[in-house]
């Protein structure tokens, strides 16, 4: 240890000799800015035009079709607009493709007119345009790209592994996400005239993209927060208990008691009350004509 | 065919030839003289066989509760061979994969196992749920029926309040047994019923402490609330059904007025064969709506809810229906709290959870002896009374009911919300305000309309019904013919009391002998102003009178202008043939 020291001091003695010569402050700024500059680039989310391969066409193209049919709310250049009376649009910097590709793909947005929450509708966009919309808001500033099957799919697990996974995505399911959706996904209400959506025709893309971004009033449900093979297994299950048949038969629309209380009354109660009528009315005598004139109305 | 002939006892209903000879005693009548011989079953019977009841399709909304019970107690029995009443945590390997490998209670393992393992199962365990809540609506609907026609009245006051604890029982029953699979919907809604007793000032956590054995959820209540569930609230229902019928019974069925029935009979068909039949295919018809239903309706779907755990919830947590309206008040009261030396008075859960219900109650289990101390009336009433001819009470119904329907809706408000793009927040503040408006407009809407039918009657008593048929007089001008009632109608329109206003302070009463007032007159009097001052009253014999000589001489005068031919509209009433007139063909 001594000998590999002595040299070693030696070095640090001859650099410490220049630590107060005038340049060596702005020397050790560059270094640092260096390092932090290497540093983020290492560990930041790469930005969307890297990693999607677009190329500046389609940059151009989503700029377009984003003059058109965002700016009136979310500005020229995705920056944002508030109004006098509250926001119009929010910033779209740094929301990334997914967000895009969710609430565009969805038919969220564009909006027909402001409201508690976007509606959904048929799509305005074809895929293409979609990506290309996605593409140029990406370029506005880092987010989460748009995910690929590999991500929301538990395809590639064995067997068993994806059994495990549904067990697993189903408590996952109930623990984040039925108190607003539903045990099984049939959407709720939420205060102020929001809503949480059924889940039931979402596509298994949009259920990832609506975890990775917080549409509307959902939380962010970042990859820190649940894993990306958490996000797997929780849409994993929810196609499995879609693709379950109905063990009990007619599902009375998946919303708990309210509606089987309404098939009590209706159906349970009128239907015998009907069947009643039907026995009193079958008198045991021969002769209905009698009968039916003492009836009190 | 010939049953009312046979009762009658007349004449022999065959022409045999041969005349009749003793037969050798059968095998089956050997069997029921021994058993005769040794249970007195002969006497019995032979009153009861011939018990007499009256036919109306509203007399059988009881026996819907009746039959369900039934359906009730043969499926309950079933799930107890394999429901394990435990909360022992468990690891669930059967047959539903999503929950496969998963901790629960062995209540909710063994409720997965009868659902997906035990044949048959799920659709017993269906049609349990499903009976269950028909029994507590057909109860419910049978109290509507007995309370809309009066049949509370003397001498039938307690059957009412057996009726009124029947209806608590079922729903408490109920509630036990929804909680007992231990699934994420039951397990909230033990949490909710944890919150209604912590709620009770002073003694509330001790309470809990008590009922949950430790702090909630604690390892106790699914075991306690299986006693309660297929013991004790079974074994008081059976009970007081028991008392119920034998009331039914002693009292005798209540029926509508008509020509041959008084205060003193029945007019009906006997208990064998006609009921026996009547009431034995109802049952099998109630039978197969719960199996239609348990068959065909998914009803709490466990698996999907998953085993109860504290820390989780769901959208459109409601509870059955009938803990519909206690939600609802829970949902609509504001969040009023009083903080008093450290302790807090939770009045948000306290006055909705326990103190409205029970009031709600009572009042309807006390409206007999209200009605009854306002009325005066001491007799006893076996003679059905339309709803119209009661307007007060009528109107006093439909006003519960309104109130019921809201709370029900303010139960279900996220629902509502979802199904009809409402503002949830907007549906809790309009029923804050339509609980205590739209009942009472409901009400004087009602009495109106029951009056407005009354004068109706009246009508038909006075000046005889609307025949449909215009008649043009020489000068050109429009009337519609009206004929006659019949006797038998207008006897029935007619059997009803007239309704005595209540007058206090005249301090004799109507016998004039001098009565000292009560301290309450006051009240008694406002309240038979409210429900009797604006009834309509039946026509005197007088008014009868009068009418139908008018109408005699309306029809002289008619004669005398030659207007009686054939073609004055008799022919069309199917009761006065007029001979060559084939204006109608054959009629």
């Amino acid at each position: 240890m001594r000998l590999l020291n002595r040299p070693l001091n030696r070095v640090a003695g001859r650099l410490s000799r220049h630590r107060r010569r005038p340049l060596a402050g702005l020397l050790v700024m560059l270094l640092g800015l260096f390092f932090t500059g290497a540093l983020y680039a290492a560990f930041a989310p790469a930005s969307a035009d890297k990693q999607n391969g677009t190329d500046d066409a389609e940059i151009a193209q989503g700029r377009e079709l984003f003059l058109v049919g965002c700016a009136f709310c979310h500005g020229q250049n995705g920056e944002g607009i508030t109004s006098q009376t509250g926001q119009l649009g929010p910033s779209l910097v740094g929301v990334g493709a997914a967000a895009v590709d969710f609430q565009v793909g969805t038919g969220r947005m564009p909006m027909v007119q402001p409201g508690q929450q976007a509606a959904v509708k048929d799509k305005v966009y074809t895929d293409d345009e979609v990506k290309a919309l996605s593409a140029y808001v990406a370029s506005l500033g880092p987010g989460p790209s748009i995910p690929t099957e590999d991500d929301y799919s538990i395809d590639h697990l064995s067997k068993d592994e994806q059994r495990e996974a549904i067990v697993k995505g189903g408590q996952l399911f109930l623990a984040n996400c039925s108190a607003c959706h539903n045990f099984e996904g049939s959407g709720g209400a939420m205060p102020e005239g929001k809503k949480a959506p059924s889940l039931r025709k979402t596509s298994d893309k949009h259920l990832y993209e609506a975890m990775l971004t917080g549409p509307q009033q959902m939380d962010v449900f970042s990859n820190g927060n649940i894993a990306p093979e958490d996000k797997a297994a929780i849409i994993a299950y929810l196609n499995s208990i879609e693709e379950n048949p109905g063990y009990g038969g007619f599902s009375l629309g998946g919303i708990g008691p309210v509606s089987e209380g309404m098939f009590a009354w209706l159906l349970g109660i009128g239907g015998l009350i009907g069947f009643a009528y039907w026995i009193a009315a079958h008198s045991a005598r021969s002769e209905k004509t009698e009968h039916s004139e003492e009836t009190p109305a | 065919m010939s049953t009312s002939a046979n009762v009658g006892g007349s004449v022999a209903s065959t022409n045999g030839k041969s005349p009749a000879s003793a037969k050798k005693t059968g095998r089956g009548a050997k069997v029921v003289g021994w058993a005769d011989e040794r249970l007195g079953l002969a006497t019995a019977a032979k009153k009861n066989l011939r018990k007499v009841f009256p036919d109306h399709w509203s007399f059988m909304l009881g026996e819907i509760a009746l039959w369900s019970f039934v359906v009730l107690l043969i499926t309950g029995v079933f799930l107890t061979f394999w429901f394990k009443p435990s909360m022992v945590e468990v690891q669930y390997f059967g047959s539903y994969a999503e929950l496969n490998g998963m901790h629960m209670s062995e209540a909710f393992a063994s409720t997965l196992d009868i659902s997906f393992d035990v044949r048959g199962g799920l659709m017993v365990r269906q049609m349990h749920h499903w009976a269950a809540m028909l029994f507590i609506a057909a109860m419910l609907v049978h109290m509507m029926r007995v309370f809309l026609t009066g049949a509370f009245r003397k001498p039938r006051e307690v059957n009412w309040i057996i009726g009124g604890v029947l209806i608590l029982l079922g729903i408490v029953e109920g509630f036990a047994g929804y909680s007992l699979p231990d699934d994420l919907l039951s397990g909230t809604g033990m949490r909710i019923a944890d919150g209604l007793v912590k709620a009770t000032p002073v003694v509330g956590t001790y309470m809990s402490f008590f009922m949950f054995g430790g702090e909630f959820p604690g390892d106790d209540i699914i075991p306690r609330l299986y006693m309660a569930h297929i013991l004790l609230i079974p074994g008081l229902i059976l009970a007081l059904i028991a008392a119920h019928m034998l009331l039914l019974v002693y009292h005798k069925h209540t029926q509508w007025p008509g020509p041959g029935r008084t205060e003193e009979n029945v007019v009906g068909f006997p208990m064998l064969p006609v009921y026996m039949a009547k009431a034995g295919g109802f049952f099998f018809i109630v039978f197969g709506m719960c199996a239609l239903m348990g068959g065909l309706l998914t009803i709490n779907p466990v698996w999907k809810y998953g085993p109860y755990d504290p820390s989780k919830v769901t959208a459109g947590s409601q509870p059955d229906w009938y803990m519909g309206i206690a939600e609802g008040l829970l949902r609509i009261m504001p969040g009023w709290e009083t903080h008093l030396w450290g302790h807090t008075l939770s009045w948000n859960i306290f006055l909705p959870g326990q103190i409205l219900p029970v009031a709600l109650l009572v009042t309807v289990l006390a409206w007999p002896f209200l009605e009854a101390w306002v009325t005066g009336d001491k007799r006893e009433h076996h003679l059905l009374q339309r709803p119209r001819n009661a307007p007060g009470r009528t109107a006093f119904l439909s006003a519960m009911i309104t109130l019921y329907g809201l709370l029900w809706a303010a139960g279900g408000n996220d629902v509502l919300a979802v199904l009809f793009h409402l503002n949830l927040n907007h549906i809790t503040y309009f029923m804050r305000g339509a609980v205590f408006v739209i009942p009472v407009i409901v009400f004087i809407f009602t009495k109106r309309w029951c009056i407005s039918l009354q004068r109706h009657d009246n009508e038909k008593l006075l000046h005889g019904y609307e025949t449909g048929i215009i008649m043009r007089s020489a000068e050109g001008g429009y009337t519609e013919r009206h004929l006659p009632i019949s006797a038998d109608s207008a006897y029935t329109l007619t059997a009803r009391d007239r309704d005595q206003v209540f007058v206090p302070g005249s301090g004799v009463d109507a016998n004039g002998v001098a009565s000292k007032d009560g301290k309450l007159d006051g009240v008694r009097g406002k309240l038979s102003t409210a429900l009797f001052a604006d009834n309509m009253q039946k026509p005197t014999a007088q008014e009868l009178e009068e009418a139908h000589h008018h109408a005699d001489d309306e029809h002289a005068h008619e004669i005398e202008a030659g207007l009686d031919h054939s073609a004055d509209g008799h022919q069309f009433d199917g009761r006065h043939p007029v001979d060559g007139e084939a204006l109608r063909g054959d009629h």
